[in-house]
């Protein structure tokens, strides 16, 4: 197991060195930072004084090396536009957007496993069918449309939802601010959190699904059908329990994957989280909190792809983690 | 006749106060937050919305684009090189400290150490104080936009800002890209007082008790700026209730909340002209005036106006909009897709060449549309156009290389006067003096230069609109670049949010003199 963990931890060293090396090649390509930096008047020397001030005429390796340098002890420069360490803003960011994250997760578990088992049970029925035609819209269907319909239906037209940001939020601990413990956190959460879970609902729904019905013509349901059980045990006891083992695994999975899509929800719902940040940064080439961004979020992939890992072992111990020979 | 004016304002005041001015709190959307609290660092219409609640001008433009006084109570012209102003007496700082000419003296020698102001004060020689309450701007040379220049002076709490912050680090430090004192903390003359500041997600605001101005009608008592940069997301805040204000309106939405009746919609054509220039030292056929008045007989930008900015733009056939001392109302829009023909013809480019063009994507207002509605237009006349368009963190650095044989750019005069337009865009491009530094078309005519340079040190007014207007007509003639439009602007705010007496061309609106009914 440490060989495992040693191992892994020099995979998401060459991942996060391989990261921010592509962070680097491309600032070029971003743009000029000093444009949004300066008014329209300011003369060309200004503000070739001011690239010289910043590094930015430096050497691409000389630069790079000394981002190296700092990044090892933690410092992944400072954000032009926000005049702080570009970690620190990461991490004023981070919580709003692991809630919205988590927000969805909630919706795609209550709503996902229900109507998944159900169609799988019911695999000829109308409703059954309704939910499955739905999902491969809810699939066609970008985010940011969703989300716009969702703003327009229920903000302006019947009124009941806030239409953006966050809402009152309480202070909990550090940079950790919480919508989770008021009503108007929690009514500004459904909106993003629902629209958010879009891109995952239809899959997982399809998932259960199929697992399910595997499942459900698997020998021990049929025999346990034999057996006179309760139809409620054997659907939700005997069989939703093996189905969910790998739905598991593949959510883990997917969670790192919905930190990504957060940006798009973010932008339109103007939430204040690093997806958003991260579109703003890329607008005002912002290069150091770009590249902080790619950074943390390939760490979190990596984290999130170890622990799967890990208890993929730890579920089914057939999986050799080891990689060494049996 | 001024007083006259006066004595009715405080008339209707005392009307509207007897009614009870209730405490009133307005929510605000705009497209964007101040990058800084220091009113000095970036010369941006985010930093001069914030300058115009915090701190407070000298004197501050007018709806007509005409000067009237703030802190200084009123000014003369004492020579060609001298203008003197008289502050108002006890106006206090959010500190408390009392406002002195002295303020005003060491705000100046802060202004012209901003790399983004100072060229505005570069034609300035010295600020002499008179005494406690009086002070003189001085030029080298006779300068005719002293006043012009006076709307920037924001004066600053001198004895706030004097000192060391918990960093060791003096807190009148100017600082371009990093974290300051004055970045974080002020104190200003003006109606609000900042309470609390996340950046790029909320700035809260709250009246100042002891605001100098008491015959200003406002009524709110805080406000709170939600920066929400995504169009749809704000005029969604605005329809839903959840905001009182949003700033700008994107054209798209304009006949929604038109129609809305809880929603106020106000526009006013704005300042900002967009134009195309066309590089003569990339082009051969460029150097031809015919082929460059071909082109803007070709270009229906009238069309482009109605069709694609939605009648969200005003059409125009030079750089001066009206209201400007150069504006000239004798210039046209012209478009005449036969006259165009037969001008290629006779500059014998019938059969037509190709070019390239740039503009855009992201910084004006439908940037790229208008780009891709004008290459279309030029193919009727057999000009090929190859369009590239990017974001603008991209383009400037294009636009700086002179990249394409067409390139877009949008020029709003930081001086709100017509003189500054042809200093960037049109003048003859030199590295020394700085002049033409946005000139991508490398147009240059001697004469155009000549009489900017002399129109900048012509103090009298009526000699001066002249010169100006004759800048316009010889660039008219010339088809020294192609005029579109200027784009307008739009606010909207629900039904009891008064708006329109409050905002203005420059669009800083005045917030401290807001009434919510």
């Amino acid at each position: 197991m440490i060989a495992f963990l040693g191992k892994r931890l020099l995979q998401a060293v060459v991942v996060m060195l391989i990261l921010s090396l592509i962070g680097f090649a491309i600032q070029d390509n971003l743009g000029d930072p000093l444009r949004e930096m300066v008014g329209q008047s300011v003369s060309e020397q200004e503000r070739e004084a001011l690239k010289d001030k910043l590094g930015l005429n430096d050497p691409f390796l000389e630069q790079y090396w000394r981002f190296l340098k700092k990044a090892v002890k933690g410092d992944l420069g400072t954000s032009y536009f926000f005049k702080e360490p570009a970690l620190d803003v990461i991490l004023k960011k981070l919580p709003a957007t692991l809630e919205l994250v988590f927000g969805a997760t909630l919706v795609i578990i209550f709503l996902s496993v229900p109507l998944g088992v159900y169609s799988a049970i019911k695999p000829n029925g109308w409703f059954s069918k309704a939910i499955m035609g739905f999902s491969t819209i809810g699939i066609s269907i970008p985010v940011f449309l969703t989300a716009i319909m969702l703003v327009y239906v229920f903000a302006i037209e019947l009124n009941w939802m806030p239409s953006f940001g966050r809402g009152e939020l309480v202070h909990v601990v550090g940079y950790w601010e919480t919508g989770f413990l008021t009503g108007d956190g929690l009514l500004h959460l459904v909106l993003p959190s629902i629209a958010l879970a879009s891109i995952m609902l239809p899959l997982f729904i399809r998932l259960i699904r199929s697992e399910m019905l595997e499942v459900l013509h698997a020998e021990y349901v049929r025999f346990a059908w034999a057996k006179g059980l309760a139809k409620y045990r054997v659907w939700f006891i005997h069989a939703l329990k093996n189905t969910l083992l790998p739905i598991v695994t593949v959510g883990g999975v997917q969670i790192g994957t919905m930190v990504a899509y957060t940006i798009l929800t973010e932008t339109v719902f103007q939430w204040p989280g690093m997806g958003f940040m991260f579109l703003e940064a890329i607008n005002r080439a912002d290069i150091p909190l770009i590249q902080a961004y790619l950074i943390v979020v390939g760490l979190i992939f990596v984290i999130t792809n170890t622990i799967v890992d890990l208890i993929y072992g730890l579920i089914d111990p057939t999986v050799n983690v080891t990689g060494g020979s049996k | 006749m001024k007083r006259g004016v006066t004595l009715m304002a405080s008339v209707a005041l005392a009307a509207t106060m007897s009614f009870g001015a209730v405490a009133k709190t307005l929510k605000m959307a705009y497209d964007a937050d101040p990058v800084s609290l220091d009113p000095h660092e970036q010369l941006s219409g985010g930093t001069l919305q914030l300058s115009h609640m915090v701190f407070d001008p000298l004197v501050r433009w007018d709806r007509n684009l005409k000067v009237e006084g703030r802190l200084a109570e009123r000014w003369e012209r004492i020579d060609d090189k001298t203008v003197r102003f008289f502050l108002h007496k006890g106006v206090k700082f959010h500190s408390g400290n009392e406002l002195t000419a002295l303020d005003v003296k060491w705000t100046f020698n802060r202004l012209r150490t901003s790399p983004d102001f100072k060229a505005i004060f570069a034609p300035f020689d010295a600020v002499k104080v008179v005494d406690k309450y009086t002070i003189d701007l001085v030029t080298a040379e006779p300068y005719p936009l002293t006043l012009n220049a006076a709307t920037y002076i924001f004066p600053m709490d001198s004895k706030f800002y004097t000192g060391f912050d918990n960093n060791n680090k003096s807190k009148d430090a100017l600082v371009k890209h990093g974290s300051s004192y004055a970045s974080t903390h002020a104190s200003g003359t003006g109606a609000f007082m900042v309470t609390k500041r996340e950046q790029g997600v909320r700035v809260d605001f709250k009246r100042f008790d002891q605001y100098w101005d008491k015959k200003s009608p406002g009524n709110v008592k805080e406000i709170v700026l939600n920066p929400i940069k995504e169009a749809p997301t704000r005029v969604a805040a605005l329809l839903s209730g959840d905001v009182d204000f949003i700033a700008p309106v994107p054209p798209t939405d304009l006949d929604r909340i038109k129609k809305d009746p809880k929603v106020d919609l106000v526009t006013i054509s704005g300042t900002r002209i967009i134009t195309f220039q066309l590089n003569q030292q990339r082009v051969e056929a460029f150097k031809n005036p015919k082929v460059r008045q071909a082109i803007v007989y070709a270009i229906n930008n009238e069309g482009i106006a109605k069709k694609i900015m939605r009648g969200f733009a005003t059409p125009a056939a030079q750089q001066s909009p009206k209201g400007y001392s150069g504006f000239n109302p004798n210039l046209k829009p012209r478009y005449d897709l036969n006259k165009a023909k037969q001008l290629m013809k006779e500059a014998g480019y019938e059969k037509g060449f190709s070019v390239t063009m740039m503009a855009p994507n992201n910084r004006y207002v439908n940037d790229a549309k208008i780009a891709q509605a004008a290459a279309s237009m030029l193919a009727k006349i057999n000009i090929k156009v190859d369009l590239k368009t990017m974001p603008k963190a991209q383009y400037w650095a294009e636009f700086d290389k002179r990249a394409a044989d067409i390139m877009m750019i949008g020029w709003h005069s930081d001086t709100e006067d017509s003189a500054n337009f042809t200093e960037f865009l049109l003048m003859c491009p030199d590295k020394e003096t700085g002049f033409g530094q946005y000139n991508s078309g490398n147009y240059c005519n001697p004469e155009v230069d000549k009489l900017v340079i002399q129109s900048g040190k012509e103090t009298d007014a009526a000699k001066r609109a002249a010169m100006l207007q004759k800048v316009e007509q010889m660039l008219y003639d010339d088809a020294a670049f192609v005029p579109l439009h200027w784009q307008d602007l739009a606010w909207a705010a629900k039904k009891n949010v008064k708006i329109d007496p409050i905002v203005n061309v420059m669009n800083f609106p005045y917030l401290g003199d807001l009434v919510i009914e």
